[in-house]
């Protein structure tokens, strides 16, 4: 098949002779779907971006070529470039929600997107437009569903919506932004299912920027593998994930939890360095196990590592291309091995516990009991209830009925109604680590805070465990001098973790507390917990990521609209799922071993 | 262009700054460096400046500039009790109202809103009317008036933080609601707070001197700078500075807090949209 798109050199900075991204070089054939794939900071949606001329603000283009059809879309001035954008290269964004109007039907935003771009056709011509591409997109086309508002549809409806808006048009390439991150597992497959298909059936050629190499390995032909904005390594797709050349890809696939894989994910130790750090050799040498002199004395360029041609182009930009790299692959006949640990006694025990948000119900009855050492996820969709629950758990003022058992003791339902020593014991970690922690307080002062609430003691003491926290969470001392903003994603959520800690916990709840970080510090806070757990906390970790769990639950508790649908030992309930909602669960997560359909 | 903007916005807040403390210092050390007594009458009335008096004699024949040095720190010291009485009640009772939420909020919004649908000057001017012109009612009149906009900005300013993840934490952690309020929230809405300071400061400005200058703020025969003006209006064309001086001062005072609050305001604001 023809080229699509093609990218030369393309090179953005952002002034002072730092560049952001550089040395970019890939092309793309038409019906073809390739992957950027990347941690944050890695230069993919700013290379993503710059495929329709655009750039945040402070950053340039500093120079390169984007060519679809022997236009150079970085050239084309103010004017021309509204009708390239949507016409022929086109962008579904990262989140639906706020991509589209809310005071705009959906019927209306796609009749603008026409009536912008194709003037010429009258209302008819258009309906009937409109009404293929709901086919097209799994929509209903009728007029009732025209005249709905975005937020009377679902996540996974919204997203479609913009598949859509950006499919009318027929353009030659569409560049998509992590535009599943939003929706949850179920509604994922299926949208990457629709991306596929359309891209075959109108041979456009996609550009799918991700996160999650699991996810691209349902959908991509072509994956490239960016680190501290330059390719590490550009392949077909089952190259990449049978036999990883450059360390980086390997240790970012060693790196993701999987469904059907029961082991610690292995982190890649060390932080990404920042576009103004970079220094004369490989970006990634300092955090390579096979790194050399040659690697930190001279960049790696971008070669051919598979001459033929035969499976696609594979290129590597590394000094040790035969490195012969392997991956961990599943054990089946590990997995009835698990032991039940649910013969202690429990330190938490629910019992029959319902919730609602003024008359909306959102727990019914749902029971549960976690012992000494031992991890249990909460796993269910967004809106299942399971951050309500864990949260009624921590004591947040939610209206509650049911009882809650902590040690042998009866637990108020809020916090405010619990004794300081029954308190301390319940330890919350929030989802979002860059809002867990008070800006205005240094590391400190918020560690100091927590232990100075619940154990009067002197100021060396104090000092004495704040350190002492920290070394727990694998910190160094100077981080409790410092202010939040000066530290990394993972770092902040180590400290909320020290904060916990420092309480003496014997309960630890986790809400999501991996879902704002790369995998790699992601592996990372995982090896942390189980090192805790394995110290006796027990841990209740709430997940909506099924691979999460399998690396680190010992048993899980599946929810759906409030109801406990299944729980039981990991193993034996991803194994062997009994309802009907766990297996769809189950087979809609993305494995990197799972079988693929073409 | 980015890199001369902050330059320009930190010269506007410097200027301002300049102003404001160049005002303040003539208001607090005047007294002090006055050649006369303000209520002395050492010249012929509405007399022009001379040596001994360098802008000239008033109505009665003090001398405009000892008075001048004399009359500010009524103003100063007014304007400035008054803001800040009303930010620090107005933010205790926005704080707990944006925390809490539910009827407290709604009651204390309530009211606000009703308070600020009265004229400020109006509502001075009438509890003034019925209950006397004693500085310190004065101040705390004009510091209810204020009220309502503190309240209003403290409140929403909160409520986007107290929904932030560390507030939540520091609940379920039980600390105290004085610490929570005073020690996790204050410091994080501390910025558009001050600002509002400013902004209120050169406010009061305009209603202290205006109520001097309708004969409602300090007493005759006081110096003070609004009451100057009024004193020596009907003499405008003979002796224009007894009036244009303090008028002027009273300008410069207000623009210089407002300049001041402003500047703040945008740089804060450019320092957030970098982050």
């Amino acid at each position: 098949m023809s080229t699509a798109l093609t990218v030369r050199d393309l090179r953005i900075g952002i002034g002072q002779g730092i560049n952001l991204v550089a040395d970019i070089n890939f092309s793309v054939r038409a019906g073809e779907v390739l992957a950027l794939v990347g941690e944050s900071g890695s230069g993919k949606t700013t290379i993503a971006m710059a495929l329709l001329a655009h750039t945040r603000a402070g950053a340039v283009i500093e120079s390169g070529a984007v060519l679809t059809d022997g236009l150079d879309i970085l050239s084309l001035s103010e004017a021309e470039l509204r009708h390239v954008r949507g016409n022929i290269i086109s962008l579904v964004a990262q989140n639906p929600a706020m991509a589209l109007n809310p005071l705009r039907t959906i019927g209306q935003h796609l009749h603008d997107v026409l009536k912008a771009h194709q003037p010429e056709l009258d209302v008819d011509s258009r309906s009937a437009r409109i009404a293929e591409v709901m086919q097209d997109t799994g929509l209903p086309g009728d007029a009732a569903f025209l005249k709905r508002f975005p937020h009377q549809l679902s996540g996974g409806q919204q997203q479609r919506i913009l598949l859509g808006l950006a499919f009318v048009l027929r353009p030659r390439v569409i560049v998509l932004d992590e535009p599943t991150t939003a929706l949850d597992v179920s509604s994922q497959a299926r949208i990457l299912v629709t991306i596929r298909t359309l891209c075959q059936r109108y041979g456009t050629a996609a550009v799918y920027v991700s996160h999650d190499l699991a996810v691209v390995r349902q959908l991509a032909d072509h994956v490239m593998v960016l680190y501290a904005g330059r390719i590490a390594e550009i392949a077909p797709r089952a190259s990449l994930f049978a036999l990883p050349r450059h360390p980086y890809s390997h240790g970012l696939l060693e790196a993701i939890p999987d469904i059907a894989l029961r082991r610690a994910p292995s982190p890649i130790p060390g932080q990404a360095v920042g576009p103004a750090q970079r220094g004369a050799g490989c970006a990634f040498a300092p955090r390579c196990r096979h790194a050399d002199g040659i690697c930190q004395a001279q960049a790696p360029r971008l070669r051919d590592v598979a001459p033929d041609h035969q499976a696609g182009v594979h290129q590597l930009a590394c000094h040790h291309t035969a490195l012969g790299l392997t991956l961990s692959q599943p054990q089946p006949s590990l997995a009835t091995q698990q032991r039940d640990q649910s013969s202690l006694p429990p330190v938490l025990y629910l019992h029959e516990v319902s919730a609602h948000y003024g008359k909306q119900p959102v727990l019914h009855g749902v029971s549960l009991s976690v012992s000494m050492g031992e991890c249990l996820a909460i796993v269910g969709q967004s809106g299942s209830g399971k951050t309500t629950l864990a949260k009624i758990m921590a004591g947040l003022d939610i209206a509650a009925s049911g009882r809650i058992n902590f040690n042998g003791h009866e637990l108020p339902m809020r916090a405010a109604d619990r004794a300081p020593a029954q308190r301390h014991k319940i330890q919350y970690i929030f989802q979002n680590p860059y809002q867990a922690l008070n800006p205005r307080h240094t590391v400190g002062e918020t560690l100091a805070t927590a232990a100075r609430h619940f154990f009067k003691q002197d100021a060396g003491d104090i000092a004495q465990q704040v350190n002492a926290a920290l070394h727990k969470v694998a910190l160094p001392a100077r981080v409790a001098t410092q202010y939040p903003r000066e530290l990394s994603g993972g770092e902040l959520q180590r400290i909320a973790i020290a904060r916990a800690l420092i309480c003496q916990p014997s309960l630890l709840i986790c809400d999501e507390i991996t879902s704002a970080l790369d995998v790699s510090v992601q592996a990372n806070i995982l090896e942390l917990l189980q090192s805790l757990q394995q110290q006796g906390l027990a841990i209740i970790f709430v997940t909506h990521n099924l691979g999460v769990v399998r690396a680190i639950a010992d048993r899980v508790l599946v929810l759906n609209h409030g109801i406990t649908v299944e729980s039981g030992l990991v193993d034996a309930l991803l194994d062997q799922p009994v309802q009907e909602y766990t297996k769809q669960l189950i087979a809609d997560s993305p494995s990197l071993f799972s079988d693929l359909a073409a | 262009m980015s890199l001369l903007k902050p330059r320009f916005l930190t010269s506007q807040a410097g200027l301002g700054l300049v102003i404001s403390l160049s005002i303040l210092a003539l208001a607090l050390l005047g007294p002090w460096l006055a050649p006369h007594s303000p209520v002395a009458l050492v010249g012929p009335r509405y007399g022009a400046p001379d040596a001994s008096a360098l802008l000239g004699y008033d109505y009665l024949g003090h001398d405009v500039w000892s008075r001048l040095l004399a009359g500010g720190f009524s103003l100063v010291w007014m304007a400035a009790a008054a803001s800040l009485i009303a930010l620090a009640v107005g933010t205790l009772i926005g704080m707990t109202a944006g925390f809490f939420r539910g009827r407290f909020d709604q009651a204390t919004l309530w009211w606000a809103d009703v308070f600020l649908a009265f004229p400020n000057l109006i509502l001075v001017l009438l509890v003034v009317a019925m209950l006397g012109r004693e500085p310190w009612l004065i101040v705390l009149i004009v510091a209810v008036a204020f009220l309502p906009g503190v309240i209003r900005l403290s409140r929403s300013v909160t409520l986007g933080i107290a929904q932030l993840e560390y507030i939540e934490a520091s609940t379920m952690m039980g600390y105290s609601l004085p610490r929570i309020l005073l020690r996790e929230i204050l410091p994080n809405i501390a910025t558009p707070l001050l600002i509002h300071l400013g902004t209120m400061m050169s406010w009061a400005v305009g209603i202290l001197a205006g109520l001097s200058f309708l004969g409602y703020g300090v007493e005759p025969p006081a110096a003070d700078w609004g009451l100057m003006v009024n004193e020596n209006r009907a003499g405008l064309q003979i002796q224009p500075y007894a009036v244009l001086a303090p008028a002027v001062l009273v300008a410069l005072f207000a623009l210089g807090t407002n300049l001041l609050a402003e500047g703040l305001g945008r740089a804060n604001a450019g320092i957030k949209e970098k982050a």
